[in-house]
């Protein structure tokens, strides 16, 4: 046989496409997916159900959920999971910010063992010693890699953990009597640093970045005062810049009294090479979902393990886990007398396999393997800079010809003036090669955005060919912009009329409604 | 100099050396040390972290990762009765096949053509919730019940402008903690007391602290004790008449039987989601839902994404998109969106909608009486036993029982300690929750109990209780 020439461009790829109908669709009455262990014999003799119910709170209402059998049930959820291009089967350059990359198996296997699975959090210290014993030796490594003094588990996500972050500069505060009402954030930090300080009633003032890039500190300076409670900034930000003057920054808020939260939900380019406490923040977190490689799950479940100052433990969620000096380790519900404790931000104890999958991730690189981490994740992400930079219609604003961290937001701004075709069309049209492409958090402070973080985990050549894909697809927007415009053509549906999902007479919420409105 | 690193690591491609040396030189540099240029030196950090060596081969990770693990003791080789907002039900093996699909373990912020399944799951993780408690609208899964239910104090707070929220005194302390957190400093919580001999709201109470200023009533039905509210229509019209929202907490592994607090006027409902296909995971597996009816009052306050459907330019195709996205602090808005959002616990919402599908509306019912049937049958059993009482309350009970221990000198604390001795995981202590209970304890009852189980407890307690010499 001759030697078949293929692309690297996957032109003939289709996503799988089920036209798979919605659940309730699917149910045909009398069927089932699976039996209940029955009502031991002589305990239904002892009883009437009527009696153990009362009689205004027995349901009366038919409950509509689906009837269906076992297989057709896994059919059609399996059919649904082919239908979402998760990071296993891509290559996850595409949705920078993010930090997706590779989630081991192996560390899967040890969150699906009943020794994770079946531990109720309530069980006494002494049946947990296990999981206790990874949680207290990750806490060490948190601390080891960001220089802070305590870890809690509790915040289960990195908007969680601002939300803590937040708490924790309400308890420092109202503990020193200070009334303080305002948080400094930027515009490139995630939304969250504005809206979970928000939310704890905290007025938010934003710094506007300089010509470079960075954070206007003559702004800054203007804007920090004895109101400032705090200071809530990633670094580097979402355009992968970071700010050299940061310890500056970190001291003109000290001097004024207030606290430095540092949002590391993706550290995934500094480890091992810079620590929050050595620039001066008193607090930070990292998206153990993110960096530390656990998966993002749709969405969660997650942690945004958040770590303080000696300073600062006293007003950490409780419990916190500690060792005994016997070598046992427990949950310290005593470590703080303090009345200004934030209390609780999340039940128990946070969510543990995600902590274990961290664990063991940190045990398969050790402290040199997260150097690599970080090292290669920057190497990925300068080297893939060079390459989109060499394209004229690929531009990223700020400080040109210096490195960036581990993500970039570049612009096709004149790339769209010149075809029509907007980065909106490019993301649907990446999508019929099987690749992700995110634009940027809303508003777009960048025109026409492109995010991009291609992590430790993608090859060489997979860096390659999501750039030689890009190019392509610009390509055609000088071509064909139809085809570009009318993107996607082999992903799962076509364009949506979106109209009716702001539209509250009309959207569809759910099965019921739509069975409402069309009188089904 | 020392080379640094881990080279050829299997997660990291581009950890080779010499593929790494043709990057650098790509971009005009010749060692990795040369990155980061934009740090500054005095920010480097020079030292060295105290993290072991690595576990090089993966067969030496998962020796290093069992041994440690192998020293927890599960709930599947003791008899656990442990509950309170965590349940130990049984996990169909398909919600463990579905959510292990390395498609959905693994997608994240994807679009809704690409990651169309993801969209559509949760679409119906919605619809099915949604018929569950008979309300439209459910949001995607937020933290955990705590959290469910303070954004939906918070949601009544913005919608009635008022201050105030009254708290039925039945809560965990924990979840009540939490809500506090989360509704500092804007609003003032007050909490209504129950009557200690039935279980039940003490309505007076309620209509007492009940005024102008009071944006919602939130109480749970079966309570936190397990008791159920019968006082329901009297509870509504209090709340109703005074202009507030009217918040039921729910568990939603009691609406096989219960009919949903929507029957008799809640206005959000709100609960968790791991009694349906999560396991326990210590505590990992909590995710919370919320639910209300499709006004737009109500949907414009949610902070969460929701999912919903849409025409596609193909005639005959479903599409799937976000619904109102700029109400969320993602849109334009930011802080000046309705709350935060973020990563919570997606996944937990795929194993909710697996569940109720496999279970369907018998399977719901039979898991219901299942878990009636049992904790009464404990609850009368146990009461045998010479010095614990089980009818410190009247009411009826659903899956969580007070177990009241009179005439020992024993704290709750050592009971469950010889009960471990006898492979059982005892009820929750509530000591010092719920000091006005005694000497209590609350043992929780699912659908994985035999009438096997529960003797065999009442046995293992009578000893501990009553036999001199026990260890």
């Amino acid at each position: 046989m001759k030697k078949i020439n293929r692309s690297n461009i996957l032109e003939n790829f289709h996503q799988a496409k089920w036209d798979e109908p919605v659940v309730f669709e699917l149910s045909q009455p009398g069927e089932r997916g699976i039996l209940v262990p029955e009502v031991d014999k002589n305990i239904k003799e002892m009883f009437d159900i009527n009696d153990l119910l009362p009689d205004n709170l027995k349901r009366k209402t038919p409950l509509e959920l689906p009837e269906m059998s076992q297989s057709r049930v896994l059919r059609h959820f399996m059919r649904l999971s082919q239908e979402t291009l998760g990071a296993d089967v891509n290559i996850e350059i595409g949705q920078g910010t993010c930090t997706v990359k590779y989630s081991p198996k192996i560390n899967e296997m040890f969150a699906r063992n009943e020794n994770m699975t079946e531990l109720h959090p309530l069980q006494d210290d002494e049946t947990v010693q296990g999981i206790l014993e990874i949680m207290y030796k990750l806490d060490y490594y948190m601390r080891e890699i960001s220089g802070m003094e305590q870890f809690t588990f509790q915040p289960s996500g990195g908007s969680q953990a601002i939300m803590a972050m937040a708490s924790l500069v309400e308890s420092y505060f109202n503990d020193k009597g200070e009334e303080r009402d305002e948080i400094i954030t930027t515009i490139y930090s995630h939304p969250s640093d504005a809206a979970a300080p928000a939310l704890k009633g905290y007025k938010i003032i934003y710094i506007q970045p300089d010509e470079n890039g960075y954070p206007d500190y003559e702004a800054f300076k203007s804007a920090v005062s004895e109101k400032t409670a705090a200071f809530f900034i990633a670094n580097p930000e979402d355009t992968g810049v970071y700010n050299t003057r940061v310890k500056e920054f970190t001291e003109l808020v000290h001097e004024k009294g207030g606290l430095c939260c540092y949002d590391q939900a993706n550290a995934n380019g500094l480890l091992g090479v810079t620590r929050a406490k050595d620039a001066g923040f008193d607090m930070c977190f990292f998206n153990l979902h993110k960096t530390f490689s656990t998966p993002h799950g749709c969405g969660g479940p997650a942690t945004g393990a958040t770590g303080v100052t000696k300073e600062l433990i006293k007003y950490l969620p409780k419990p916190i886990i500690d060792k005994k000096e016997d070598g046992t380790y427990y949950l310290d519900y005593d470590f703080s007398d303090s009345k200004y404790s934030v209390g609780k931000i999340r039940s128990f104890n946070g969510v543990a396999q995600v902590a274990l999958k961290a664990y063991a991730w940190v045990m398969s690189l050790g402290a040199e393997g997260l150097y690599e981490v970080s090292k290669v994740a920057v190497l990925n992400n300068n080297y893939m800079f060079k390459k989109m930079m060499d394209n004229k219609w690929i531009d990223a604003p700020y400080i040109k010809g210096k490195q960036r961290i581990e993500q970039v937001r570049y612009t096709i701004e004149k790339y769209t003036e010149e075809t029509g075709v907007t980065t909106g069309d490019i993301q649907r049209r990446m999508m019929d090669f099987g690749l992700h492409y995110w634009a940027s958090h809303h508003p777009y402070y960048v025109p026409e955005p492109i995010t991009l973080e291609p992590t430790e985990t993608p090859s060489r050549a997979d860096i390659d060919q999501y750039i030689d894909t890009l190019l392509y697809v610009m390509n055609e927007g000088f071509e064909n912009p139809e085809k570009v415009k009318t993107a996607p053509h082999s992903s799962v549906c076509h364009q949506l009329i979106e109209d009716v999902l702001d539209d509250s007479e009309n959207w569809i919420l759910s099965w019921k409604i739509y069975k409402k409105q069309n009188n089904l | 100099m020392e080379k640094r690193g881990f080279k050829n690591h299997p997660y990291i491609p581009n950890s080779d050396l010499k593929i790494q040396n043709e990057m650098l030189k790509e971009i005009g540099l010749s060692s990795l040390e040369e990155l980061h240029e934009l740090i500054p030196e005095e920010l480097i950090f020079k030292g060295k972290m105290d993290i072991p060596d690595a576990y090089k081969s993966e067969f030496e990770l998962k020796k290093h990762i069992e041994k440690i693990m192998k020293r927890n003791e599960n709930c599947n080789d003791n008899l656990n009765f442990l509950g309170a907002g965590c349940w130990q039900h049984y996990v169909p093996a398909i919600c463990d096949e579905i959510v292990n699909r390395g498609e959905f373990l693994t997608a994240y912020g994807g679009e809704s053509y690409n990651d169309f399944g993801r969209f559509q799951v949760f679409f119906e993780y919605q619809s099915l919730v949604a018929e569950l408690v008979n309300m439209e609208v459910v949001n995607v899964p937020t933290m955990d019940w705590p959290q469910a239910a303070a954004t939906s104090i918070r949601m009544a707070y913005r919608m009635t402008n008022r201050k105030k929220v009254l708290i039925s005194e039945v809560i965990s302390e924990e979840k009540f903690e939490i809500i506090r957190n989360y509704c500092s400093p804007h609003i003032e919580i007050v909490k209504v007391k129950f009557d200690e001999k039935s279980g039940l709201i003490d309505l007076n109470d309620l209509k007492n602290n009940i005024d102008e200023n009071v944006a919602a009533f939130y109480f749970e039905n079966p309570t936190y004790l397990g008791h159920l509210e019968t006082q329901t229509d009297e509870i509504s019209k209090i709340v109703h008449d005074n202009k507030s929202e009217l918040i039921v907490g729910v568990d939603p592994s009691s609406l096989g039987i219960l009919e949903s607090p929507t029957e008799y006027g809640a206005d959000i409902i709100c609960g968790d989601l791991q009694p349906l296909g999560v396991h326990m995971n210590y505590g990992g597996g909590q995710a919370g839902f919320m639910a209300t009816r499709n006004e737009e009052k109500y949907v414009m306050e949610f902070p969460s994404r929701l999912f919903g459907m849409a025409p596609t330019v193909k005639e005959g195709e479903y599409g799937f998109g976000d619904v109102a996205y700029d109400r969320t602090s993602f849109g334009h808005h930011r802080e000046h969106g309705k709350e935060y959002v973020g990563t919570q616990t997606a996944l937990w919402g795929i194993a909710a909608g697996v569940y109720l599908t496999i279970m369907g509306p018998k399977g719901m019912k039979e898991l219901g009486e299942k878990i009636i049937y049992n904790s009464n049958f404990a609850k009368a059993e146990l009461n045998k036993i010479e010095g614990v009482n089980t009818s410190l309350m009247n009411n009826m009970s659903f899956k969580e029982i007070v177990v009241t221990y009179e005439n020992t000198d024993m704290t709750v604390k050592e009971i469950n300690k010889k009960l471990r001795k006898h492979n059982i995981f005892g009820g929750k202590d509530l000591t010092n929750e719920f000091p006005m209970l005694g000497k209590s304890a609350m043992f929780s009852f699912t659908e994985v109990h035999s009438e096997e189980n529960i003797i065999e407890l009442k046995n293992a307690l009578n000893k501990v209780l009553n036999e001199s010499g026990e260890a």
